[in-house]
């Protein structure tokens, strides 16, 4: 057997391919499902505190500070445990899809809520000066003048943090998640065969390379400075 | 019996912790008048047009536009804003919006308008300014002149009672200062009532009706041009003047 030949028939095998496929789409659909859920999730609430911190009041930047350093400095992995492993014990148990979705739709938030400050932050003070001189309210000027610069100044690192994150997912398998990697992981046990990976590799290409090319159109279309 | 006021300022006051900025302003400004502020950097020339539109928050005295107190808290502050076009040395256009947005944002937002009275409107402001060709544009295709016309048409489509100008030409390259400067002089041959801060001298003699010279919080001299850049009376004005024309 050529090295070429061991080679396809140890990461491109047929037979365990036909035989993995069922798995390694049902870890597919839960990968892209938990990645959906914790984006939106994870989008919204960043959006909520940053606008939240944008009002300006001591306390409750202090308390979103304080939130979105946690979450940055927590490895992912330990919040998620911490859902699923500790919370039972103060009564809240949650299933491995929910302890997921929810850890790392905090983690996100966190993340968001630093990009988007950071790009109100960039913004002249002649903005939202403008904007009010005009009769425009707090909260119009927010959403008409200030988030729209913020979010295309913040876009390419939200690109990298939602797909950062998206990849998190595979952690899920620590409370038995279904999620593709882990599926793969089986699979390749079983079959004493590297294929499924292969197989899941190529899935996460499927997922993220779309989501890539779609934030980078975004980028060129929001790109007004001419 | 002379027409009241638009803007009349009653010992307005100002202070940033112990610096006080404003030091009691009277000023009154009337119906189509063209009032120019002139006096050196830090005297509280800024302050006191932010105060006008509460920009600023004043620490002292009344703000009354058309006989209402603006400094009270009860006021729609809002509402009274639309009355009042601001313009901004920076020009401060939305780079987001093109030249018809940044011009009708407001009319959309605040007053509800649809967008084909919107821009109808808006197209009619830009007229005004000579850049109704420019409508599709965004900002960072203009130069420092024109986007200061689109933000002098900003201001004017909500036809406010009054203007305030601070320092519109300072940030632009001296070829555009004319085209800028025709804009407001049309601007007040239409009737329009500005307050401007300005260091173009010669725009304030020709088309200012009164001239205010401040000094360290405090006006310090007013009257017609002639006479505030032809004879002034106090020390300050004519060492502000002269190191003014000194340095032209
Ligand atoms: N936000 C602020 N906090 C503290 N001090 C301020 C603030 N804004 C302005 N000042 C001070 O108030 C004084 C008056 O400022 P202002 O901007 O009104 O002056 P100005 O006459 O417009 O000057 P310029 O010609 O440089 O624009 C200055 O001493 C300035 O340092
Ligand atoms: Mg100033």
């Amino acid at each position: 057997m050529s090295g070429l030949q061991r080679f396809l028939d140890t990461f491109f095998n047929a037979e365990v391919a036909a035989r993995a496929w069922p798995d390694i789409l049902r870890g597919l659909g839960i990968t892209v499902g938990v990645g959906v859920a914790v984006t939106i999730a994870g989008l919204g609430l960043g959006l909520a505190l940053a606008i939240l911190r944008a009002t300006q009041r001591g306390w409750l930047s202090g308390l979103i500070v304080v939130f979105v350093d946690v979450m940055r400095a927590l490895p992912p992995l330990v919040v998620i445990i911490i859902f699923f492993f500790a919370f039972p014990l103060i009564g809240i148990s949650m299933s491995a899809f929910t302890s997921t979705w929810l850890a790392l739709s905090l983690v996100l938030a966190a993340y968001v809520e630093e990009c988007l400050w950071g790009g109100i932050l960039s913004l002249p003070r002649g903005q939202s000066e403008a904007a009010r001189s005009t009769g425009l309210s707090w909260w119009q000027c927010m959403t008409a003048v200030i988030l729209p610069q913020a979010f295309r100044v913040a876009l390419p690192s939200l690109t990298n943090r939602v797909i950062a994150v998206g990849k998190n997912v595979a952690l899920g398998s620590v409370v038995a998640l279904s999620d593709v990697l882990n599926n793969a992981q089986s699979a390749t046990s079983n079959a004493g065969n590297p294929t499924p990976l292969t197989m899941a590799a190529a899935a996460y290409l499927v997922i993220f390379i779309p989501v890539m090319m779609g934030a980078r159109r975004l980028e060129n279309r929001m790109q007004w400075r001419a | 019996m002379p027409p009241p006021p638009i803007l009349e300022l009653v010992s307005l006051r100002k202070s940033y912790g112990a610096l006080d900025v404003l030091r009691g302003i009277d000023l009154r400004v009337f119906p189509g008048e063209l009032v120019c502020v002139v006096g050196p950097s830090g005297s509280g020339k800024s302050s006191m047009l932010r105060c006008c539109n509460r920009l600023e928050q004043s620490t002292g005295g009344q703000v009354m536009i058309d006989g209402v107190d603006i400094t009270r808290p009860d006021v729609d502050i809002n509402a009274v804003r639309q009355q009042i076009g601001m313009v901004f040395q920076q020009f401060n256009l939305y780079p987001h919006l093109t030249v018809l947005g940044n011009v009708t944002l407001a009319l959309r937002k605040v007053q509800g308008k649809g967008s084909v009275e919107a821009d109808t409107l808006g197209l009619a402001a830009l007229e005004r300014v000579g850049l109704a060709d420019k409508a599709r544009a965004y900002p960072a295709q203009l130069s420092g002149g024109q986007q200061q016309r689109v933000a002098i048409a900003r201001a004017v489509v909500l036809q406010p009672k009054l203007m305030l100008f601070d320092e519109p030409t300072s940030a632009l390259d001296p070829e555009t200062v004319g085209e800028v400067l025709k804009v407001m002089k049309q601007l007040r041959d239409a009737g329009m009532t500005m307050l401007v801060v300005t260091h173009e001298m010669g725009f304030a003699r020709a088309a200012a009706d009164r001239v205010i010279f401040m000094d360290a919080g405090a006006i310090v001299e007013q009257g017609p041009p002639a006479e505030v850049f032809g004879a002034p009376k106090h020390e300050r004005t004519r060492a502000f003047l002269a190191r003014f024309t000194g340095e032209g």
